[in-house]
């Protein structure tokens, strides 16, 4: 589904990600985790398409097309999303309608009709209800005011109406309480099926214990250092990431 | 044609730049004013003793006056005696069938939405080419005569209801108010003329008539809008799709009253011509308008959505006389390539209780200047007046500029006057944000800078609203990216 190759990202004349391969199959979920600094966001970012980075070497392919050379937009209607770790205000477009203009423009291009204002509404309904958001955010301007992790559930909720084939969420537990990560595990669980895969960027192990991942991977210094499954994040938490970028002869990071 | 640089006077004379044909009979007045054009102008629309008196005074007024620089507004001197201040019937220089119309221009309508009866229209076919929009007129017309309400072309108003515009006409905007007001006065052509009677609730907008038959009233228009005791009066003015004129310099003049209780809604939607990517060509917008809340509880409202021309120059304004009237002011100016708008409003609180909102949202593109420009002025007895005004900017690209001017004069201790204003861009992450969900970075231009004009957009009526959306989308192609 998705193949990272060798992926060399740079900002600047700075080497951000230097040689990153990751396969990823329907229906698997992957996390990422790793310290400050390791480049995990820019990873998440390259995937999605935000200018500014600089890809030196390596190659990622996405269902067979090469994924960078696809505009975000394309790469939206083939399937793919990003939940924003600081997710953007747009003043004045309300919630409801940024839901409805992305859910059409990606069924346009896939030769489906638009969704009419009933089924639309209908659907968002039950979202709202699975992510225990009131009615009200949906008519509030898109993130305008939103608290932290009302920012994150509206994420979330973007993600559940457009049910991506592949969902990148980045740091999405980042300024969670315990409650609201209940809440935005199960609405990642909800999308969870064998043709849809997860990546799940995460500094902390603690989302894993309500999204069991199928591997793990940690990341640091721009190198993917460890793989394993859902023991290694524990490991990880009880060690920290320390031995392992000391292992891989790196320099540690804080 | 490629002559665009030059001085204004070729503009004036120029042909149409389409290539229409002038078979039809025209009369020429040679081009400069002085008296005598002045009186052949009225002897040809047969007015009254009064209203040449009233044009001459303006005249010789206006000869008196220097041309105002203080705007924030930069343009080559115009040459007043190179103007043809009478040239009529207007039916000459048009195309016969849309088959002549510019291809670019009617994409552009398609790309509104404009109804296809109303293209040719808009493009300036000869009115009898185009079927039923007479018909369609005149039935509007005969349900507001049955209500009273007078809603004619303004050399009509003169003719016919000569009582009405002697005592309204100047009672807003008088002749001495300033320079651009002073040529209109003397000069003016033709324009609207209503007039909506005691208790009387308009039941329509008074646009598609508008829309369809004011067209070619020229470049010194003249309005005057006069809603009575408790009467209500929407009015649309302009369309969304593009004008084309040979005239760079407009000076219209608008004039409202609204007496105790009454309210008018005027909106504007203006896309004169802005001239090319260079700055060559383009309509020169400088009109004034002016609304008088003269009794007690009376409202104005504006709502502006201007998109055109090469310059706007303007401040639709309301002298809150009555007590407890209420002005209001809702504007969008958008400047892209190197458009310039120095525009805003003025709220002049006379009576007591008076309350002024004032909205201006200005979008600056390209290389286009946007200055906000706006007065509250509130007087000795306008015990208790209020005025929130609300100023934001957009900025899209490196070298456009946004500028805000406010000027605040409180002569009364118990008012309340608050001033926000914001300024911000476009940013490269909010377009990724929407773009990642699916919207083309054209959408997601649109989608910002539409949720950026939400409280003003929300001011206008339905219809407009949709149009003024897709016609900001029309006017900002190209301007990201």
């Amino acid at each position: 589904m998705l193949e990272i190759r060798d992926l060399h990202v740079s900002i600047g004349d700075k080497p951000i990600l230097k040689g990153i391969s990751l396969t990823i199959l329907p229906g698997e979920v992957h996390a990422i985790m790793g310290p400050n600094g390791s480049g995990k966001s820019t990873l998440a970012q390259v995937l999605a398409g935000r200018e500014g980075y600089t890809v030196t070497a390596g190659a990622v392919t996405w269902q067979g097309q090469d994924l960078l050379a696809m505009a975000p937009e394309e790469r939206a209607w083939a399937g793919l999303f990003l939940g924003f770790q600081y997710p953007l205000e747009i003043p004045g477009v309300a919630n409801v309608q940024l839901l409805k203009e992305a859910v059409n423009s990606q069924r346009r291009r896939k030769g489906l009709p638009e969704l009419d204002a009933f089924d639309f509404l209908e659907r968002v309904k039950a979202s709202l209800k699975l992510l225990e958001m009131d009615e009200a955010m949906l008519y509030r301007g898109v993130n305008e005011g939103f608290s932290g992790g009302e920012k994150k559930r509206n994420e979330i909720l973007q993600m559940l109406m457009l049910e991506p084939r592949l969902a990148i969420l980045d740091e999405t537990d980042s300024g969670l309480d315990i409650d609201a990560l209940k809440i935005v595990a199960r609405g990642v669980n909800a999308l969870r099926g064998p043709e849809r895969a997860i990546l799940l960027v995460t500094h902390y192990q603690r989302l894993l214990e309500h999204i069991t991942p199928d591997h793990v991977h940690v990341l640091a210094d721009g190198r993917i250092v460890a793989s394993g499954g859902r023991e290694l994040a524990l490991e990880l938490e009880a060690k920290g990431y320390g031995w392992l970028t000391a292992e891989a002869g790196q320099e540690a990071r804080p | 044609m490629g002559s665009n640089d030059l001085p204004l006077t070729q503009h004036l004379n120029s042909e149409y730049r389409w290539g229409f044909t002038t078979d039809i009979e025209q009369e020429v007045v040679p081009a400069g004013l002085n008296e005598d054009v002045i009186r052949l102008i009225s002897a040809k629309k047969q007015e009254p003793e009064f209203m040449l008196e009233w044009r001459l005074n303006a005249y010789r007024h206006w000869l008196t006056l220097e041309e105002p620089k203080w705007a924030s507004v930069h343009y080559p001197p115009i040459d007043y005696q190179a103007i043809h201040y009478y040239a009529a019937p207007k039916q000459a220089k048009r195309p016969k069938s849309l088959d002549e119309v510019d291809p670019k221009l009617l994409a552009t309508y398609e790309k509104l939405g404009i109804p296809l009866a109303e293209r040719a229209a808009l493009a300036g076919v000869a009115v009898d080419a185009v079927f039923d929009s007479v018909s369609v007129a005149t039935t509007f017309k005969d349900r507001l005569e049955k209500l009273g309400i007078i809603f004619c072309s303004f050399s009509e108003a003169v003719r016919k209801h000569p009582d009405l515009v002697r005592q309204y006409l100047g009672s807003v905007v008088p002749y001495t108010d300033n320079y651009f007001a002073a040529l209109n006065s003397a000069v003016f052509s033709d324009g609207s003329f209503v007039y909506v009677p005691k208790g009387v609730r308009c039941p329509m907008e008074l646009s598609t008539y508008f829309r369809i038959n004011a067209r070619n009233t020229g470049q010194f228009e003249r309005t005057l809008i006069i809603a009575d005791e408790g009467a209500y009066v929407s009015y649309l003015e302009g369309c969304t799709a593009p004008s084309r004129d040979e005239n760079q310099l407009h000076a219209a003049v608008v004039e409202l009253i609204a007496l105790k209780d009454a309210h008018i809604k005027y909106s504007t939607v203006q896309n004169w011509y802005p001239g090319d990517a260079e700055g060559r060509g383009g309509i020169y917008n400088f009109v004034t308008k002016r609304g008088e809340c003269r009794g007690e509880r009376s409202r104005i409202s504006w709502t502006q959505v201007e998109t055109g021309s090469a310059i706007t120059w303007k401040y639709p304004s309301c002298i809150l006389r009555g007590d407890d009237s209420v002005g209001e002011f809702y504007s969008v100016a958008l400047t892209n390539n190197r458009q310039q708008a120095d525009t805003g409003t003025k709220m002049i609180h006379i009576g007591r209780r008076t309350r002024s909102t004032i909205v201006a949202k200005g979008i600056s593109a390209g290389r286009g200047r946007n200055a906000y420009r706006g007065l509250v002025r509130i007087l000795d007895k306008a015990e208790g007046a209020r005025n929130h005004t609300q100023c934001d900017s957009l900025l899209m690209g490196p070298n456009c500029a946004a500028h805000t001017f406010p000027y605040i004069e409180v002569k009364n201790p118990t008012a309340q006057v608050e001033h926000e204003a914001t300024t911000s861009r476009v940013s490269e992450d909010q377009l990724f944000y929407l773009r990642s969900r699916g919207l083309t970075e054209e959408d997601a231009v649109n989608m910002i800078v539409n949720g950026f004009c939400k409280a003003v957009f929300r001011e206008l009526p339905m219809e407009f609203a949709v149009e003024a959306q897709k016609l900001l989308s029309v006017s900002l192609e190209g301007a990201v990216g």
